[in-house]
Formats: C-alpha cells, structure tokens, sequence
C-alpha cells in the first residue's frame, strides 16, 4: 500500500531528514545563543555547534573547515560567487564564461554583469547536454577571470565533466566555480580531485532545511579572494555579514554527515529505482525519449518526453504524484524549459516532458504505482490527442501548416 | 495550479470525445493552434444541412487542463445551436463557465477559434458544392 500523495520532485526540493531535525532541535529551543557571542555560554555552545557543521559540510566534499562560508542557500552562494569573483578581479580581466543551462541564479547574475560592463560567453551544450570542452579551451581569453559551470543539471540531471574543465581552468590560470547544489551529497564530488576552486551547496536539495547554505572557497593553491556582496559585522571571514544561522547550519551539517555515509548505497538503490521506472515505461508507452544523456546523469533522475501528451493535462492526470513538467502552461511565464531548448528538444517534445526525482524517502512500491498512473493517464489522454490520432495516421507532424484559425 | 471544479469535471469526463468522419460532406473540421505552443484544438460539428443546426460534435485535444475543458465545454455548447449562434460563442463565456485564471484565457480563445474553424471548414465545403 503506497501512501498518497507520492513525492518524487526530489530536485525541487527534499523532505528534511528526521535525523536532521533532531540534530536542530535544540538550538530552536534550549540552546538559543548568537554564535557571535564571544563572552558566555550561550555563544560559546551555539558556536561549536556552528564549527561541527562546518565540518561535516567540509567533509562531505573534501575541503577544509575555513573554506566553507555559510549563506542563505544556493541562489545567495551562486551570486557571492560569481559577483564576488567578478568584482576583485575586475583589474584582471572581465570575462566570464558559463553555460546555457546553468541555474537562473547563475545566468541572471551574469547578465546582471554585462550590464554592468563584464562580458559574458555562454557555451552551448550538445543534444546530451554535455559541455564541449574544446568550446571551453577556445572562449578562454586572457581577460577570463572565472568560469562557472554546474555539476548536476536540476532539470535534466546531466552530470558535466567537472574534473576535465578544472583542469582545464588551473592550465589556463581561471578561477572555477560549480554550482554543486544537485550533485553534492547524490554523487562522490571532492574539491581537490576535480580541481575546483568555488562551489555552491543548498542544504534542502540532500535532505537539510530550507535558508541555508554553504559556499566553498578554496585557501590555498590557488587562494580564493571574493568581494562580499553582503556588508555589515564581518563574520565569515569578511565573505559574508550576518547572524549565523545555527539551527540551520546545524541542519546543514548534519545532512551532509548522512549524505557521506549514506551516498554508495543510496546511489546505487537510487540508480536501481529510476531505471526499474524508466524501463517499465519504455516498454509499456511507445513514443517516449529520455532528455539528457543517460550515463552522465544523476541517479534518481528522470526527464522523459511523452509525444503527444501535453505535461500540464498530464500532471492533472496523475494528481496524487509529485512531479514537474518543462511545459510552458507550467510556468508562470508560459515559457518552456530553457534546458530542454538548450539541449535542442523540439518545443512540441519540450511541452511533453516530466522530470521525475526519485529520493531517499521513495520506495519500490511507489515507483511502481507511478509508472502504472503514468501508463494510465498517458494512454488516456493520447485518446484525446489529435496529434496522437495524426501521427497513428501516418501524417508528418513536421509537414503539417499549422494555423490558428481554419 | 489550482483549477476550478468545472475544469477538472470536463479534464475528468470530457464530453464528446472522438471523431467524426471528415470526408462526410455534412461534417465541418476545425483545427486550430500548434504543438510548438503546447495547445492544438480539433473541433467537428456535423450540421443538418436543411435547418443549419449542429446536430453533433466531437473534439480532441493537446494541451493543458484548461484547453481540455474550454474545448469540451465548446462541443456541448455548440450541440443543438444554428450555425449563427455558435458563431455567437465569446471565449469570455467559456472564461466565466470555467472560472479560468488571466494565465489560460488563450486556452478559451482557442477553443472560439476552433468553433469558427469548423464552421468555416462546412461552409467551405457547402459553398464548392453550391458551385
């Protein structure tokens, strides 16, 4: 028996660990202190607490301690990033280089740049969604100051070749940031072995609270210098001002102590998972194509077109399941996935997509019970389908002049 | 998204689901919108070609909740009226019904395209046949 209704939106966000709200308990009752409290208790508890987060957030990639500054989340790490960079290093150059599908906080932040003078090189990505790295090699000037490429796409799953682009960065002399908010905690990630120098982690995408953060900034080889983009007490080093969120470093912490210990097996029954719920609707729907490249993907991910089956109807369809859609009726803005442009799907496939994001809290059963719904809902509304009726027909979809009147 | 309750009644039991033959001289066909937008409407009526009353219709469509519903609701209105009182359908009547939000009012203007569509795509054929 499934218990409904399902979540299986795992990159949109996580359920918090119930390790992990004991672990934050007590500093949202009892132990209360500032951690900037220096001369009594209360701060001196709440700041320990603060220092063990910060190393379980470390350990988790592989970094030191002193190299973690906490933040809000990801859209506040990925702006200290890419601004922070951009602004001390003005006088060495003003070329940033990222990537069409990265996450808006990346690409608004950079556009907010250009306006400001910067210039900015967006790579393209290929039909996978895979970064070319000659295309990497040749966009760098001699005016590049950072480049800021995500390890998981939150949309398609594609897992980039970061080791490969630090690389190529540290040759180069670049500064390297990743966005790591869907990859850390969900696949091996380390600093040092894929030669990155930022990294931007979200504690509600593996398990933590929502409003906290951490970004990664690399001390030594090379030291990492960012212009705050939050002024005030100077804590963190001067990177970011600001009352400490304990509870939610705490949490933050913790989270990431049980996605390290947790990350083989969770990974693999993850895998298991996904491909169980993308082989029985491979065999059970014609018409039906994966997004993004397969291997180099998240575990638990899923982004699957279905031909002729509009995403909105078909999410109304399976209406006690959690999942989302690249449909453009989806968005506020009536606009389809960028991602999905990105990566060359037709807009007509684009507005059939689902992503589904199987997580830790997911069972066999409910996997299962998805794909049977889907099943259900997807044949019925190709019932409704004229364009469905069409192709059965054997009409060209491409040929046909489409208009909007007769 | 919160969708009215008629919306999700049609999107549940959409009415006059099917096809009708195309090639049937007393059918018109309407076909309106584009997968690029995620809305494509198929809307066909079949008039009585002496009292010039829509005696059935039937509908298929790609898209959202609300275009499913604007479209269901189009054929059931549709059904029993002359060919000029179906011209008469407003998409704003169809935005009442459902309750539709600012964001899928063009779902309601599809669905009004698609009645004049069929109604065209008759005259059309009655017109050759006048000739």
């Amino acid at each position: 028996m499934v218990k409904l209704p399902i979540y299986m939106d795992n990159h949109a966000t996580t359920p918090v660990d119930p390790r992990v709200l004991d672990a934050m308990m007590p500093y949202l009752t009892n132990q209360f202190g500032n951690a900037a409290s220096r001369n009594h208790q209360f701060g001196w508890e709440a700041e320990q607490a603060v220092e063990q987060g910060r190393k379980q957030i470390a350990d988790l990639i592989g970094a030191d301690p002193r190299e973690i500054v906490i933040t809000s989340g990801a859209t506040e790490s990925d702006n200290l990033a890419v601004k922070g960079v951009a602004w001390m290093y003005r006088e060495k150059g003003d070329h940033i280089i990222t990537c069409v599908t990265e996450h808006k906080a990346i690409l608004d932040t950079c556009k907010h740049l250009e306006k400001d003078g910067y210039r900015i090189t967006f790579l393209p990505v290929d039909n996978k969604g895979l970064v070319d790295l000659d295309d990497l090699r040749k966009a760098i000037t001699d005016k590049t100051i950072l480049i800021s490429i995500m390890t998981a796409n939150n949309e398609v799953g594609v897992v980039q070749d970061i080791k490969e682009i630090g690389k190529i960065a540290r040759e180069r002399g670049v500064l390297f940031h990743t966005d790591a908010v869907q990859a850390a905690g969900k696949i091996p990630f380390n600093v040092n072995e894929m030669n990155v120098d930022i990294a931007s982690l979200s504690a509600h995408k593996f398990y933590g609270p929502k409003g906290v953060g951490a970004l990664y900034v690399r001390r030594r080889n090379p030291r990492v210098l960012l212009t705050p983009i939050i002024d005030g007490g100077g804590h963190e080093r001067g990177m970011r001002s600001g009352t400490l969120n304990v509870p939610g470093i705490v949490g933050l912490g913790k989270a990431a102590q049980i996605a390290r210990e947790e990350l083989q097996k969770e990974s693999a029954e993850l895998f298991r998972l996904r491909e169980k719920l993308r082989t029985t609707l491979e065999r059970e729907l014609d018409e039906v194509y994966i997004n993004g490249d397969l291997l180099k993907r998240l575990p638990g991910n899923l982004n699957m077109s279905f031909a002729y089956v509009e995403g909105e109807s078909l999410l109304m369809g399976i209406n006690d399941i959690a999942v989302s859609s690249g449909s453009a009726c989806t968005s506020a803005s009536l606009e389809p996935s960028y991602v999905l442009k990105a990566l060359g799907v037709g807009e007509d496939l684009a507005h059939t997509s689902i992503r589904f994001g199987i997580g830790r809290f997911n069972t066999e059963e409910e996997v299962d019970y998805v794909a049977g719904r889907v099943i259900e809902v997807v044949r019925r509304l190709r019932d409704l389908s004229p364009l469905y009726e069409m192709a059965k027909e054997g009409i060209d979809l491409k040929s046909v002049h489409w208009a909007t009147e007769g | 998204m919160a969708y009215s309750d008629k919306v999700i009644d049609h999107y549940n039991n959409p009415r006059n689901v099917g096809a009708l033959s195309k090639e049937d001289p007393t059918v018109g066909t309407g076909l309106v919108g584009a997968p690029e937008c995620g809305d494509v409407m198929k809307l066909q009526i079949k008039v009585n070609e002496q009292t010039q009353v829509i005696e059935d219709a039937k509908f298929k469509t790609f898209g959202c909740g609300s275009a499913i519903a604007s479209s269901s609701l189009a054929t059931e209105w549709v059904k029993g009226k002359t060919l000029a009182e179906a011209l008469s359908i407003k998409n704003t009547d169809i935005v009442k019904e459902l309750s539709l939000p600012p964001v899928k009012i063009h779902c309601s203007v599809l669905a009004e395209d698609a009645i004049k569509a069929a109604i065209t795509d008759w005259k059309k054929k009655h017109d050759d046949n006048g000739k």
